[in-house]
């Protein structure tokens, strides 16, 4: 079985997607919205979910394995994806295939945005096939 | 103010059991930029059980969510989340540490069905910047 290459993912994230993240999970933490409320807890600015930078590195691994079930997936969130009042800010999603045992294969992440890692030791296992 | 050291192995109750729908699970799909074409959820679904039951740890507790930044996330999945499932939170507090004026929580949530079974098993970390951090 030949190690599939996994080809980089690039995403837009814009405040209109915090948005819409915020009411689709849940989440409706002002940091996401707010700049002034980012501000005053000594953010950078108005910062994407981590959980929204998660789901899209969910995506590309679901672009990678079409509809292989997940059996683990986790993070640390080590830095903020600062997103401007306008336009947006791209999230590079690369992987790695690291090994295949007992019908599950381990996925290496690396997520960055403007060329610094913002997700620490991302790490997915799938249930692939081949 | 810290959190409460005394939290650490506190079970809050369950959260409210939670019906997925197609519209929800396509409305979640839709705000990361996917298409939802009938199946499993996407992976990072269960996060909406889970964000209920830390909201409601916070509430309880009186902390405030604009002080909270996710530091990590874990999920470890039995099965899939579809459609149809209703689902609960069970959420504990793991792990409480103080580092330079923040409160860095460790919990855990118990995704289970309405059968009582297991469908996920989450672990977040929350920082909680303290007023003068």
């Amino acid at each position: 079985m030949s190690t599939p290459t996994l080809e980089t993912q690039t995403y837009a994230v814009t405040r209109a997607d915090l948005v819409a993240y915020a009411q689709a999970s849940g989440d409706h933490n002002p940091i996401h919205q707010d700049e002034e409320v980012a501000l005053s807890v000594g953010l950078p600015g108005v910062i994407a979910h981590g959980m929204y930078t998660m789901a899209l590195t969910a995506r590309a691994v679901a672009t990678w394995f079409p509809g292989a079930e997940v059996v683990s997936l986790g993070c640390k969130f080590t830095n903020p994806v600062v997103v401007p009042a306008d336009g947006s800010v791209e999230i590079e999603v690369a992987g790695e295939v690291k090994g295949s045992e007992d019908g599950l294969t381990t996925v290496a992440l690396t997520v960055t945005c403007g060329g610094q890692k913002v997700l620490g030791m991302p790490k997915a296992v799938v249930r692939a096939d081949g | 103010m810290p959190v409460d050291a005394s939290l650490v192995g506190r079970v809050f109750p369950p959260t409210s059991p939670y019906a997925v729908s197609e519209e929800r699970v396509r409305d979640f799909a839709a705000a990361t930029g996917s298409s939802y074409d009938g199946g499993a959820a996407p992976a990072t679904f269960p996060i909406v059980l889970a964000f209920d039951a830390m909201n409601a740890f916070l509430e309880a507790e009186a902390i405030d969510l604009f002080r909270i930044v996710h530091g990590e996330q874990r999920f470890a999945y039995e099965r899939p989340v579809v459609p149809g499932d209703v689902l609960t939170a069970t959420l504990t507090v793991a792990t409480l540490r103080q580092i330079g004026g923040n409160d860095i929580i460790g919990t855990t949530s118990e995704i289970t069905d309405s059968d009582g079974a297991l469908v996920c098993s989450t672990s977040a970390t929350l920082v909680h910047r303290g007023a003068d951090a």
